[in-house]
Order: structure tokens, then sequence, then C-alpha cells
């Protein structure tokens, strides 16, 4: 499904990715975890095809074709979807006409005909109760004013109204609350299936107890520096990545 | 739309249908106490009107064009305009295929029919609606309820009375360069009286008159609503006019007597002039409203078009209670320049007023929000917001905010706020991870920028208002 292939990117010449290697499966999920500053946002908004960033090397297919020349919009119609760390606010934007017309640029693009507003309405109705989003959320402007939970969970509603194929989230679960974390991971869950694969990035396990992932992976200065199973979460927040570290320095 | 389109365009025809058969002459250029006599002769005027007008010309002569504007252009040589000439017949052409392609693009992009497109294009249009019937049903409409809508120049020669009365009495002949000089020579406009206690049954337009470009330069608008009235104007046009006069000094007189509530909203679209801002049209416009007591006078202008614009819509609210709303969006782009604003003059107790602007600025726009807020000694518990937001769209466009308060009353309650913000990448990046284009994106912000204003507007207003910033804003997207 995505598999990316020695990536080296850089911004205003300085080289943040520096040969990363990884392949999603359909159906999967894999974590990424790193320290603050090693390229995870990075690395997921190159996938979405941010232009401030320059792909130096290598290349980042999509269901087997590469995707470097694609415009980002063109990369959400074949089905990628991020979910920002930073989600930005669009005042006087509400997010029903927002939703209503990414869908529907989403469907003109696969030839499918768009939704008039009485139809979008329904079809979002029960999408909004299982993320357990305040039907009050849709008049208001994308964002604006809300908590720094609420936007991370409107992420999450946009992906399952979107339904992408996959969902690169990136720290979706910093800053949520005990039960927003639960309704998150739900919806990621209920969106989960045998075809649509995610790519978490994260700096916590716990997000990790509620969604299980099929591979860990360590992002470091750049690149990957190590890749296990879910047990790796575990021994990251028990031994910080000071170990890691080490480890690579004795081998350099 | 299509009912209103339909009233408008047989008025048109109503009101400009016997001009160009009888009034093909034109006047030398220049400007003189004998032009004045002729255009005062030609328009069949009464004596009074034409000393009127030579005293405006003295006045005229006496002021200097303003300076203090935030607007660059060459001067203007005011001896070398026509100041009078029969509408000026465009070449007809034949087609849409023989009309400018850029001109047709953009009326396919505003989504206007086929016919009215012919229409503005100056291609002889076909007769397809029939207009005498309709034209009659909408003037007997109006008659019914005694209201007057009619050109001003058929005013003066019908209802000198009301004319005679109110002419003058918001906007004074002296009152600036412009308005002078409007006042002496001014050719064109409308009139509009609403009788006590009604409601105007429909919204009046001007939008198929001004959209035939026989516009004059030096338009003149009354609008008189008696006590406890109401009417809702419409003027301008949302389709791009290209017309061969450069200066364009228009005056705009509301009259809300006690109890009355007029709304006049713009949408003004004028050719901006090419990329390098040659050909566009300067457009100096004096718009002010008198409020009564309990009066409400609401002005609502999107303005997107022009080389240079003044213009600053204000309301003297002089009765106690009184209202007075100004909500403006002014959008810059290419080379065009804009100095528009407001003021407010706080005369009777309890007067109220809000201001909302909205400025856009493009490319190498240049958008000046000056907006005067006064309140008078008298005024006892006036009160007034102010929010004056500015958005701008690249590194060489400039948004400039003059605000002058002055309060001489302590009991008085002004707030301003103001912002400026730009459209950021991180936000167009957003809705393109969502799919949506750079362009769409664009529009969608800048449309929610302009929301406050947008919903002043009566509805097809506003979405036709949508349509032309999106078209304005064309190509400003890197
Ligand atoms: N516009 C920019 N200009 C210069 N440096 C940048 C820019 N954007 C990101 N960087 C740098 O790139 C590096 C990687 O940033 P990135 O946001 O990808 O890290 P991250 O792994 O997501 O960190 P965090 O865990 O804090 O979210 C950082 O050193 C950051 O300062
Ligand atoms: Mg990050």
């Amino acid at each position: 499904m995505l598999e990316i292939k020695n990536l080296h990117a850089k911004i205003e010449d300085k080289p943040i990715l520096k040969g990363i290697n990884l392949t999603v499966k359909p159906g999967e999920i894999h974590a990424i975890m790193g320290p603050n500053g090693s390229g995870k946002s990075t690395l997921s908004q190159v996938i979405a095809g941010r232009d401030s960033y320059e792909v130096t090397e290598g290349d980042i297919l999509f269901n087997g074709e590469s995707i470097l020349e694609m415009e980002p919009e063109e990369r959400a119609w074949v089905g990628l979807f991020m979910a920002f760390q930073y989600p930005v606010e669009i005042p006087g934007v509400s997010n029903a006409y927002f939703l209503r017309t990414a869908l529907n640029a989403k469907r003109k693009n696969l030839g499918l005909p768009e939704l008039d507003a009485m139809e979008f309405m329904k079809y979002i109705k029960e999408k909004m109760t299982s993320i357990g989003l305040d039907p009050s959320m849709l008049s208001r402007a994308v964002n604006e004013g809300f908590s720094g939970g609420e936007k991370k969970r409107n992420e999450i509603f946009q992906m399952a109204v979107l339904e992408p194929k996959i969902g690169i989230l990136d720290e979706t679960d910093s800053g949520l609350d005990i039960d927003a974390l639960k309704i998150v991971s739900e919806g990621v869950n209920m969106l989960k299936n045998s075809e649509r694969s995610f790519v978490l990035v994260t700096h916590y396990q716990r997000i990790l107890n509620y969604i299980t992932p099929d591979y860990v992976h360590v992002l470091m200065n750049g690149k990957i520096v190590k890749s296990g199973g879910k047990e790796l979460a575990l021994q990251l927040e028990q031994e910080g990545y000071a170990p890691i570290e080490k480890a690579l320095m004795a081998t350099v | 739309m299509s009912t209103e389109i339909l009233e408008s365009y047989t008025q048109r025809e109503y009101e400009w249908g016997f001009v160009s058969d009888i009034e093909e002459d034109a006047l030398p250029p220049g400007l003189n106490e004998e032009v004045i006599k002729a255009i005062s002769k030609k328009k069949e005027e009464p004596e009074w009107m034409c000393e009127w007008r030579l005293n405006a010309y003295k006045k005229w002569q006496e002021l200097q064009e303003p300076t203090w504007h935030n607007v660059h252009y060459p001067k203007v040589d005011f001896q070398d305009i026509v100041y009078y000439s029969a509408p000026k017949q465009k070449p007809k052409l034949n087609s849409l295929d023989e009309a400018d392609p850029e001109l047709v693009r953009t009326f396919e992009k505003l989504g206007i029919p086929i016919e009215e497109q012919k229409a503005l294009a100056g291609v002889a249009v076909d007769a397809v609606f029939d207009s005498v019937s309709v034209a009659t049903t909408f003037k007997e409409k109006l008659h019914e309820v005694g209201v007057i809508f009619c050109p001003i120049s058929e005013a003066i020669r019908d209802y000198p009375e009301l004319v005679k009365k109110y002419i003058g009495s918001v906007v004074p002949v002296t009152d600036n360069f412009y308005a002078s000089l409007n006042s002496a020579v001014f050719t064109d406009g409308t009139f509009v009286y609403i009788p006590k206690g009604v409601r105007c049954p429909m919204e009046l337009s001007t939008y198929f008159r001004i959209n035939a470009a026989k516009t004059g330069q030096f338009e003149r608008t009354l609008i008189v609503a008696d006590e406890d009235s109401y009417v809702s104007y419409l003027e301008g046009c949302t389709a791009p006019m290209r017309d061969e006069n450069q200066l364009h000094a228009a005056v705009v007189e509301l009259v809300a007597m006690k109890g009355a509530t007029i709304k006049y909203s713009t949408v003004q679209n004028w050719y901006p002039g090419d990329k390098d801002g040659k050909g566009g049209i300067y457009n100096f416009v004096t718009k002010r409203g008198k409020c009564d007591d309990n009066a409400k006078i609401t002005w609502t202008q999107v303005e997107t078009g022009s080389a240079i614009t003044w213009k600053y819509p204000s309301v003297i609210l002089k009765g106690d209670n009184s209202i007075g709303e100004f909500y403006s969006v002014a959008l810059t782009s290419g080379k065009q320049q804009a100095d528009t604003g407001t003021k407010m003059i706080h005369i009777g107790k309890n007067t109220r007023s809000t201001i909302v602007s909205k400025g856009i600025s493009a490319i190498n726009g240049q958008n000046t929000y000056r907006g005067q807020v006064k309140v008078n000694a008298g005024a006892d518990n006036a009160r007034n917001y102010s929010q004056c937001d500015s958005m701008l769209m690249g590194d060489r466009c400039g948004a400039h905010t003059f605000p002058y308060i002055d309060v001489k009353n302590k009991s008085a309650t002004v707030e301003h706020e103001a912002s400026t913000s730009k459209i950021g990448e991180d936000q167009i990046f957003y809705f393109r991870q969502r799919g949506i284009s750079a362009e769409d994106a664009v529009n969608m912000i800048v449309s929610g920028f302009c929301k406050e204003v947008f919903k002043e507007l009566p509805m097809e207003f506003a979405v036709e208002a949508q349509k032309l910033l999106a078209v304005s804003l064309e190509g400003s997207v890197g």
C-alpha cells in the first residue's frame, strides 16, 4: 500500500529526513515513535505532499505508483489522509461546509455523484455519533476556538467522513484526556479493516493499549533506527531513547 | 434572482429606451457656466435647478482637489472631460463571438445568462421578454403603494417640490470637491420616495441599468424614506463593466425620517485596469445618509472594482435613538488602490453605530480603511462598535488603517477592534490535504473572512458577491 524508499527530504537547505525506508501493507498498523525534532511530522507532511519540504532522494509509492509528482489534493483523492499535529483554525468556514466541499471534491474525482446538503447531513450523522462529536460542532468554524482535544477529535471525525485508504495520525493522542483517548482509539478501531492501514505517530505507549500496532518503529535524527513489535513501545516507555542512542554510537 | 433581473431589465427598457434616439449629440470638452446651462437645458430642467447647479459650480471653483487620501494617480484634467454626451453608443456587435473573450469568460464564471451576457457585451439583445407588460406590472405594483422610483431627471420635472426640498440636504453643494463637481454637472441617477408607513414591496435595484454601460460619470441618487417606511435598495452590478469614462464622481443622499429604515447595498465591480493598472476607473463617491428619531440606515458594500476607490458612506445620526451601520468588503488586487471607510456622526441621544470593515489586499493592492466616529456633546449614551479586519495575500500588497475617534460626551461608549491576518500556507495546505484545491481554499477562506458582511446582503446578492470575489481573486494564489 505505502512504500517509502530511501527517502531524503530537506527544508531550506536543512536535511531532515535522511534515508527512510518503510513499508505499510493493507490492514497494517504502524506506530512511529521518536524524540522531539527527529522528523516525525516532517515525514507525515512529506507523504501528504507539503511543498515547503523538498524531496532530494528516494521515492514514495502508493499502491505501487510514485506519488512524488502528485499535488496534495490528488493524494487526498486517491485515499491518503493525514491528521495534523496542530490543526489550523479557519475562521468563518463552518465545519459542515468544509467537510462537504472536501468530500465532494473527492467524490467528483472518483467519478461519484456529489452529495447535496441534505444527503450529506444524513451521511455524517452516524459518523458523528460514533466519534462522540457534538452536532453543534458542525456549524462552528473549522477548529476555531476548539480545545486541543476537540481539534484532535475533529481530525478523526474528518477521517471517518473521508474514509481514506491510509490514515497518518500525527500525535493525535497528545493532549487528549482519558475519555477522548478512548473515543479516538475506538474511531480508529472502527475504521480499521483488512484494507485500510494506519501510521500512528506518537510519544506515548498508552494509545497502544487501545490500538494494537503490528509494528513499532523508532525514528531518530531522520532515520528509522529500530523496528519491532508492540513490546518495543513498552521498552521505550521504560528506558527512553538513551539505550538506543548508545547502541547507535557504539556502531559508528 | 431571475424575476429581479427581469424586473430591472424591463425597467431599463423603460428608463432608457428613448434616450439614444433623441440625444445623440455631445458638448465639447471643458467646464464653464455655458456648459452647465446647456446640460440643464437639455434635461429640460426648471430654472431653480439650473441656478442650483451654477451655485455648485461657483463653490467648486473655490475648492481644492483633496490630497489627504492614501491613493496615487496622475492628475485629472477637468477641462479635458466631456460633461455631457448622449449615452455612448458602443459599437454594436453581431454575436458574442465578436466580444472580448476575456469578458465572456468572466461572464461564464459568474453564471450570467446568455441573453444578459450579450447585453453587457454590447451585442444586440433579442427581445426575449415581453418587456412592456412586465414593466407595467412592476410600475403598477409600486404605484399602488405610492412609491416613486424613477430617473432623477424625470423626478426633477415631475416631482420638483420633493427634489427641491431634499437634494443637497444631506450632501451640501459645498461638501467636498467631487460632490460640488457632481452637483454642477450630474446628468443622471435615481430618485426614490417611499411614503409614510409604507414598506416598499420589492427590492429596488439599478442592476441592469448600470450594467448597460451607460452610467454617467456623475451620477446622483436621492432616496427619501418618509416616516416609518422601509426600503432596501441595491446598487451596482456583478458583472465587470468596461467604461471609457475614467473619472466617476457620484453623490448618493439618503433621507430617513422618523422611524424609517433604509438599507443600501452596493456591489461594485468596475474595470480595475489591466495588470499595470492602466485604463481603470477612478471612483470618487460621496455617500451620506441622515437619520431622524428612531430611524436606521445600513450601508453594505462589496467593492472589488475600479483602479482607485475613494469612498466613505456615512450616517448622520441626528435623531434620538437612531442607528447607523456600515458593513464593507473592499478587495484590492493587481495595482488597485482603495481608500474607503465610513463616518458616523452621533448627534442625537442613545444613537448607535456599528462598523464592520473587511479589507483584502492581494498582489500589489493597497487597501486603506479610514473611519471616523464622532460623538457630539449632546449625544448622551451614544454607542459605537467598530471592527476593522485586514487580510493580506502576498508580500507586496498593503493594508492601512486610520481610525479617527472624536468623543465630546462622557457617557458615550466607543469600541474599536482591529486585526490583520495573512492567508497562511499552513491553512491552504490543510484544505489541500483534505482534497480541496488551493484556489477553492483561498475562496473559502476569503468568503469566511467576509461572512459578517455577506450576511447583511440580500440573499441573491450575497451569492453573486461571493462569486465575484472568487473571480477577482483569480491568479492571486501563487
Ligand atoms: N520550516 C522549518 N524550518 C526549519 N527547520 C524546520 C522547519 N520545519 C521543521 N524543521 C526542523 O525539522 C526537524 C524535525 O521537525 P519535526 O516537526 O518533523 O519533528 P517531530 O519529530 O515531529 O517533533 P515533535 O515530536 O516535537 O513533534 C526539527 O529540528 C525542526 O526544527
Ligand atoms: Mg511532530
